[in-house]
């Protein structure tokens, strides 16, 4: 299966992520040769084969619903690219 | 002093013949002199390993103490240690100072060990030659005319490591990302069990198949290393209930009537003739000891790589969804809004096999594709845990090469990603299976080390160390070091 630049471009923006445009067909290539490589995997027979999440297939474990992590607000805070009053900064979302 | 196993540091330690300020500052002159040469680390941690070796010598002089307690040791650049950087060699995290220690690196501090700082990696451990730093690769030690890689992702520890800049250090392997440097480098690595180790704190990649695990100069060491990072963690939901073995005091546990397996799928004409040569050294020497040795088969060997390039691409495109240069890590310079922010932040922050990466984890996870791709790919990993399952029938033990060749020349590899993905073919199946896999050096090509593997059942760790530890009690393959220019050795 052989995916086109514009599937490249959608792909992209799901990914958030901005293509330069010199690299794009190179990338697109790329892509093409994994996605083709990949392809192998058609070939086999999977019929009545469950999918498998965990080699021991072990499910979610729930912890019981009380506190157990204290306030880190000013140690979480020192990473933020940009912060004021304990609260992160973004750009402007509403006009 | 550089060549002291981890359980002789211990008693030079007791016995009053060095400090742990002394050794720590040994390893840390040589890593000022060398670490130039080799790029093994991002991060030397100097005052705060002083200050932690002051406080080991301390400890010692006290009364008995942990085996662990004033050895230094390297982490990978993955595993969050509060207040020292961490930045997966990545672009993306080069200003992250962790607010909390992950499960392994609280281990090694209550243990007493001596963090001398982080090892160089392949960005998000995605890659086998370290290359993908945003840092610059790694560089194997023992490289001579030409620069050779480390392999990797865990390519800075395995050239701390050999290149005696640190006596041990932690490794995490997805696809083969411990044991494949440790074949290039002619280390002892082990990748455990899934659910062995603690994954919290480790900075994700494909969460079903990443486990950390140590990378050694001996089995010995890598059993002592194990014993710190092994363990049941509530913090990690997929981390599993079951008691840790004494690693080392299953060592020399006797190897005769071991089954091993040799797949058919693994000793065929793909496989190089030098390489072969090793392996079947080995195998005259288990048979020596008293194993038997017997042809399997692991029909859907050829899947693997490509069952691998689906999973761990679309777990690492939700996983690293969580960079959107608003809480931590990288920001672009002046965004206009915040769509901008989020796509020139991550554009500008991963490096180009992330992005591809991400991107082809993201189309096979798309709506229409989810079930050709993900969905197949899941249902093929049964199909090869399967495989393991039927062998550990009637072995006890597989063994085969770690990796197709010696290490290979920096940039040798072109960019291509498919003809690197190749590279770990032997490595892969046992993170799709979920098994613990170990490479141990057992001889060399053209000078080069190569690794011998040993996939084992589900958390039969102890035994893949003794099978390692028996053998190096009769070679010296592992004992190696790399006498080059770049070490000074």
């Amino acid at each position: 299966m052989s995916i086109s630049p514009e599937d490249i471009q959608k792909i992209a923006k799901l990914s958030h992520l901005q293509l330069e445009k010199d690299k794009t067909e190179k990338l697109g290539q790329d892509i093409n040769n994994i996605l083709s490589f990949v392809d192998q995997l058609q070939a086999a027979d999977t019929s009545n084969i469950e999918p498998m999440a965990h080699p021991m297939d072990a499910e979610q474990i729930l912890r019981a619903d009380i506190v157990s992590e204290h306030d880190q607000r000013e140690k979480l805070a020192k990473n933020a690219p940009a912060i004021e009053d304990g609260l992160f900064l973004v750009p402007r979302v509403i006009e | 002093m550089f060549e002291k196993s981890i359980k002789e540091l211990a008693e030079g330690l007791r016995q009053g013949e060095f400090s742990s300020q002394e050794l720590t500052k040994a390893y840390l002159d040589r890593i000022d002199q060398y670490n130039g040469n080799l790029n093994a680390y991002i991060t030397v941690a100097h005052e705060q390993a002083l200050a932690d070796a002051r406080a080991a010598d301390e400890k010692i002089a006290a009364g008995p103490a942990n085996i662990w307690t004033g050895i230094p040791f390297a982490h990978k650049d993955i595993f969050c240690t509060e207040g020292l950087l961490t930045s997966c060699g990545s672009k993306m995290l080069s200003n992250f100072v962790p607010p909390y220690d992950a499960t392994v690196a609280t281990n090694f501090k209550q243990a007493g060990a001596v963090c001398l700082g982080k090892a160089n990696m392949d960005e998000f451990a995605m890659g086998g030659s370290n290359e993908n730093s945003f840092y610059g690769p790694a560089i194997n030690p023992w490289s001579t005319d030409t620069s050779l890689v480390p392999g990797g992702s865990s390519g800075g520890s395995a050239v701390a490591v050999a290149a005696r800049l640190a006596p041990a250090a932690t490794g995490t392997d997805t696809g083969g990302s411990i044991r494949q440097p440790a074949a290039f480098c002619g280390l002892t690595g082990l990748k455990p069990t899934y659910g062995r180790v603690s994954r919290y704190g480790m900075v994700a990649f494909a969460s079903s198949l990443d486990q950390g695990g140590p990378m050694a100069r001996s089995a010995e060491d890598a059993a002592a290393m194990l014993q710190v990072m092994a363990g049941y963690d509530a913090k990690d939901s997929t981390s599993v209930k079951q008691a840790v073995p004494n690693y080392s005091m299953h060592l020399n546990q006797d190897l005769k009537g071991l089954r091993i397996g040799l797949p058919v799928e693994y000793f065929n004409k793909h496989l190089n003739a030098a390489m072969q040569k090793v392996l079947e050294d080995a195998i005259k020497l288990f048979e020596a000891r008293g194993a038997v040795c017997k042809e399997i088969s692991l029909p859907h060997t050829e899947l693997a790589v490509p069952a691998y390039y689906v999973i761990a691409p679309a777990e690492a495109s939700a996983n690293l969804s969580r960079f959107d240069g608003v809480r931590y890590g990288y920001r672009c310079d002046d965004p206009q809004d915040l769509m901008d922010m989020y796509m020139r932040s991550r554009s500008e922050g991963f490096g180009t096999e992330v992005k591809r990466r991400i991107m082809v984890g993201a189309y096979a996870l798309s709506a229409g594709y989810y079930d050709a791709y993900y969905r197949k790919a899941q249902q093929v990993r049964r199909l090869i845990k399967n495989d393991f399952m039927t062998a550990f029938e009637t072995v006890d033990v597989i063994l085969g090469p770690t990796t197709p060749s010696p290490a290979f020349g920096l940039g040798e590899k072109g960019d291509d990603p498919v003809q690197m993905y190749l590279e770990d073919i032997y490595t892969i199946s046992a993170n799709l299976a979920g098994l613990p896999a170990l490479s141990a050096p057992a001889g060399t090509i053209d000078g080069l080390p190569v690794g011998m593997q040993l996939i084992g059942n589900y958390f039969d760790e102890a035994r893949l160390l003794a099978i390692a530890h028996q053998f190096q009690a009769e070679t010296n393959w592992h004992t190696q070091a790399p006498k080059t220019e770049l070490t000074g050795l």
